[in-house]
């Protein structure tokens, strides 16, 4: 079990050593499919083996561990510090060097006297974790073999073609999100941390435009705001309890931890990009999709949000955890409020996996089994479907040369494949029987028994949420100009990844009783000595439900029969174009269709700046109350 | 056993109640407006008439949907009927509207696309308040389950002034009445051709009428729920709140989708939230 960890952790960064040599496209490609392979069989046997909490640490003497930690470290904290002097930014320089310091004289001071029975350990939960990252992100490393090659080849022969480093970086991301989730040792999980931020910067500023420059350097100067959180946090609960594990502090009273867990949520809430730092994610939409698509579903946010649900225990119930829950119950509306005001494709799919983290966080912050349950079901779900549409709108954008929603009308006449894909995306974020819903219903049951007047968020968050999702599905769905299917839809690798991912939205509420009962279930038992479940009946209904939704398609063996088609009704004669009528004195009058963006009821700007105020209140307000 | 009864009888009488239901609102209505009005049963000859006509298309799969829709209205009051979680007959409702809107988007022509965008909007406008009032009744009876909540003891609606009053109000824009018809009216005067309707015909359009009727019913089941521990005045009750929906369909004009989504959110958070923090706050002391 050990070897197989550290082989999880140790293979991509392999790969990603080697990757950054290999200039051959054909090379390249066996390397990434077989990596990708065995990346993907591991987590598998991962799942299949027995595992309970089980913690575990190489022999090896821990001063050893510790020389190399620091050495890391180290490095990461100069390339950072060149980075910030070399775009002049002194946020970044300040932050780094707070952190770094205090890194350093930690493990000179305390370094060695610390008690770490175990550096890793595996439970229930990190399964899940892994799984996710392994498989959705072996995903997209298939996908963005395709991807790129038409990115520069043809999309953007402009932008420098640095692809070795690109795969390289994908497979450490892979690897240091590995880490993140097995590590015990809180200074290697601080370590890993920093090292997903370190990728996502590099990884967002791929195009080196100044956009993208920009948007990098905003990721990192906030995502090392909440690095530094996570030092403070290991310095104090290291000082306190003389134990530097994750169990420890996890199984820890509030007195003890809870000022560490309060800044370990603020490091969380950085990564998985809440409000007030939600607009890093947003900005990160300038890399290319896959680089999205990693960041959104199964790595970095995903970590956040990991981070957040193993402090729910320690959390619940406090004035703590109710300022979590408030930001996350904020961001959720805000989100789902601003994703009905935007055209773009990305940004839409952006301010949505904002509010989803966002509901994930709330979870975390009320801390009860029930919530915890919710939350992990919410993990997976949306790392599937999420993903799913990220790749979807990525071979759109490179077909169709534009990512509003507005020009992908006629989508299912044009590119039928993708289109129904992206559909079942769709449904699979916010329709039931579908993941998503299920876990949102197990939301909403969990604040109302926690704390009902918290679900006022949920209810006005989530009918927003119905609003874009389906005023999209149907611009996808209307076709008034038929226009010329495009050719050659899906490359090899983007339709393993897209039909593999559409695939897994359906097994994942196929299976959802069996992953809830063999996986979340024992995970929340384990922890708080209970669990939660939907119920036998409900469980028969939504298999219900799933079947009326996949007898839909086969409906239409009947397509066309016994139908007289027309011409749409247009209030004047029609012209043979359909896109136009004979009107009133003979005038031609052009038919034209728009999504209701609703801009005049929600003010994208006004949103984002009020919710910038009232959630970092509400953090300064955490951390004050964790203090006191 | 007795779970069983009401959703035989809710399949089976379920669309005559309903038909029956349409044909007191038109006749009511035309009174209202010096009118003499239809039979009764007109709107059973109108489906039966829609049957025999030529199924018109705009874009081959239209149709597809109008029929899903129709079965996951069935569905969504079966689920009612028989006595099972509330939120997840919310979700499933939802689920059926989608249906309809997307079979609208297919239609592809400029009025069935407004139709369903404004369609939409109306749901966005009703789902809180509707979700409101299943945690309302949930804090009461501590139990989402239709079952559980027809069989507590207290009448609701005391505990639940608040939600009620706001559930009568997303009843409201979910019967598709005035002043919030936005997506399709039954009158001719406030209507943009025929809204989310608009492409549809025959057979397809007589769905949508049975499926309305299902619907209607089902929601004045949900109606009785709030009086479930006094049968006689449920029923009475549910009446009521539907005469009084036809009353103000005939007494106001169509507001415009702003005005709706305010005036359904502020009163989702005044009556709903309010009725909530209310019981919350009770429940601490």
């Amino acid at each position: 079990m050990l070897t197989l960890l550290l082989l999880l952790i140790l293979v991509p960064f392999a790969a990603g050593a080697c990757l950054l040599g290999v200039r051959s496209d054909l090379l390249r490609r066996i390397l990434v499919a077989a990596v990708t392979l065995a990346v993907c069989c591991g987590t598998v046997t991962l799942v299949v083996l027995p595992t309970g909490v089980k913690l575990m640490g190489p022999s090896l003497h821990h001063h050893w561990f510790s020389l190399a930690s620091l050495a890391i470290e180290i490095a990461m904290a100069l390339y950072v510090l060149y980075v910030g002097v070399r775009a002049r930014h002194p946020l970044i320089v300040a932050l780094i060097l707070a952190q770094a310091g205090l890194m350093i004289w930690f493990e000179f001071k305390l370094g060695s006297h610390l008690e770490v029975a175990g550096n890793l350990f595996v439970d229930k939960f990190a399964v899940i974790m892994a799984l996710i990252n392994g498989v959705v992100g072996g995903g997209i490393c298939l996908y963005a073999l395709d991807y790129m090659r038409q990115y520069h080849q043809g999309a953007h022969p402009e932008i420098a073609d640095r692809r070795p480093l690109f795969f390289a970086l994908l497979f450490v991301f892979m690897g240091a999100m590995f880490g993140l989730i097995f590590a015990n040792n809180l200074t290697w999980l601080m370590i890993f941390w920093e090292m997903t931020t370190l990728c996502s910067f590099v990884l967002i500023g791929y195009t080196q435009t100044d956009e993208a420059k920009r948007n990098a350097l905003r990721a990192l100067w906030m995502n090392l705001a909440g690095g530094l959180a996570f030092a403070v946090a290991i310095v104090l609960f290291c000082r306190h309890s003389g134990s530097g594990e994750l169990q420890t502090l996890i199984a820890s009273k509030p007195s003890l931890a809870l000022l560490p867990a309060a800044l370990l949520c603020f490091a969380g809430i950085t990564k998985s990009a809440q409000l007030p730092f939600s607009s890093w994610l947003l900005g990160a939409m300038v890399a290319p999709t896959p680089v999205s698509a990693l960041l959104h579903s199964s790595t970095m946010v995903k970590a956040g949000v990991y981070l957040v649900l193993r402090m729910a225990p320690v959390i619940a119930h406090t004035r703590v955890g109710l300022m979590v829950a408030l930001v996350g119950g904020l961001t959720f509306v805000i989100g789902s409020f601003a994703a009905i005001t935007t055209s773009e494709a990305k940004r839409v799919l952006a301010y949505s996996t904002v509010a989803n983290l966002a509901l994930i966080v709330l979870c975390g912050g009320l801390g009860t089994a029930e919530a915890v349950w919710a939350g992990v079901l919410l993990i997976i779900f949306h790392a599937v479907a999420k993903c799913l549409l990220f790749l979807c709108v990525g071979v759109v954008e490179h077909k169709l040369h534009s990512r509003d929603i507005e020009a992908m009308s006629g989508l299912i006449q044009k590119m039928p494949r993708v289109a129904v894909m992206m559909l079942i995306g769709m449904a699979g974020m916010f329709l039931a029987p579908f993941g998503m819903l299920i876990s949102k219903w197990a939301v909403l049951k969990a604040v109302v028994d926690a704390s009902p007047t918290l679900s006022v968020f949920i209810v006005f968050g989530s009918s927003a949420t119905l609003f874009f999702w389906a005023k999209w599905m149907g611009k996808l769905l209307e076709v008034f100009q038929p226009g010329e299917p495009v050719k050659s839809e899906l490359a090899l690798g983007e339709s393993i990844a897209i039909y593999g991912l559409a695939a897994a939205t359906f097994c994942a509420c196929l299976f959802f009783p069996l992953i809830s009962s063999r996986f979340v279930e024992p995970y929340v038992q384990g922890v708080y000595g209970q669990s939660a479940s939907l119920g036998q009946g409900n469980l028969i209904i939504m298999g219900l439900m799933m079947v009326i939704v996949l007898l839909f398609p086969i409906s239409f063996i009947h397509y066309g029969r016994g139908v007289k088609v027309v011409e749409p009704y247009m209030g004047g004669a029609n012209l043979p174009s359909n896109v136009g009528f004979l009107g009133s004195a003979g005038a031609t009058q052009s038919a034209v269709t728009h999504n209701y963006y609703l801009r005049a009821l929600f003010n994208e700007a006004w949103l984002s700046r009020w919710g910038v105020i009232f959630c970092a209140g509400l953090l300064a307000a955490m951390v004050v109350v964790a203090w006191l | 056993m007795s779970h069983w009864l009401p959703l035989v009888i809710y399949l089976a009488i379920g669309p005559i109640a309903g038909g029956l239901l349409a044909g007191w609102d038109r006749r009511i209505s035309a009174r209202m407006q010096s009118r003499r009005g239809p039979p009764i049963l007109q709107p059973f000859y109108d489906v039966l008439k829609l049957c025999q006509k030529q199924n018109l298309v705009v874009r081959r799969g239209q149709n597809f949907y109008v029929l899903f829709f129709l079965l996951l209205v069935i569905f969504t009051g079966g689920l009612f009927f028989a006595g099972s979680d509330l939120l997840l007959v919310i979700f499933a409702l939802t689920l059926a509207a989608v249906f309809f809107v997307l079979g609208a988007y297919t239609a592809s022509s400029p009025y069935s696309f407004i139709g369903a965008e404004r369609e939409l909007i109306q749901m966005m406008a009703y789902e809180p308040m509707i979700l409101l009032t299943a945690i309302g009744m949930y804090m009461v009876t501590k139990s989402f389950s239709v079952h559980d909540i027809a069989a507590h003891g207290t009448l609701l609606v005391l505990a639940l002034p608040g939600i009620f009053l706001g559930f009568v109000y997303a009843l409201e824009i979910k019967f598709r009445k005035s002043p919030f018809d936005l997506s399709s009216s039954h009158h001719a005067h406030q209507e943009l051709v025929r809204g989310i309707t608009t492409e549809f015909s025959g057979r397809a359009l007589a769905m949508i009428e049975v499926a309305h009727w299902y619907e209607n019913v089902f929601l004045l089941g949900w109606v009785y729920l709030f009086f479930a521990a006094w049968p006689l005045l449920g029923v009475a009750a549910s009446l009521l709140v539907f005469g009084f929906v036809i009353f103000v369909d005939n007494v106001f004009a169509r507001l415009k989708w702003r005005a709706t989504i305010r005036g359904a959110w502020a009163v989702a958070l005044a009556l709903g939230f309010g009725n909530i923090l209310a019981l919350s706050l009770l429940h601490h002391w």
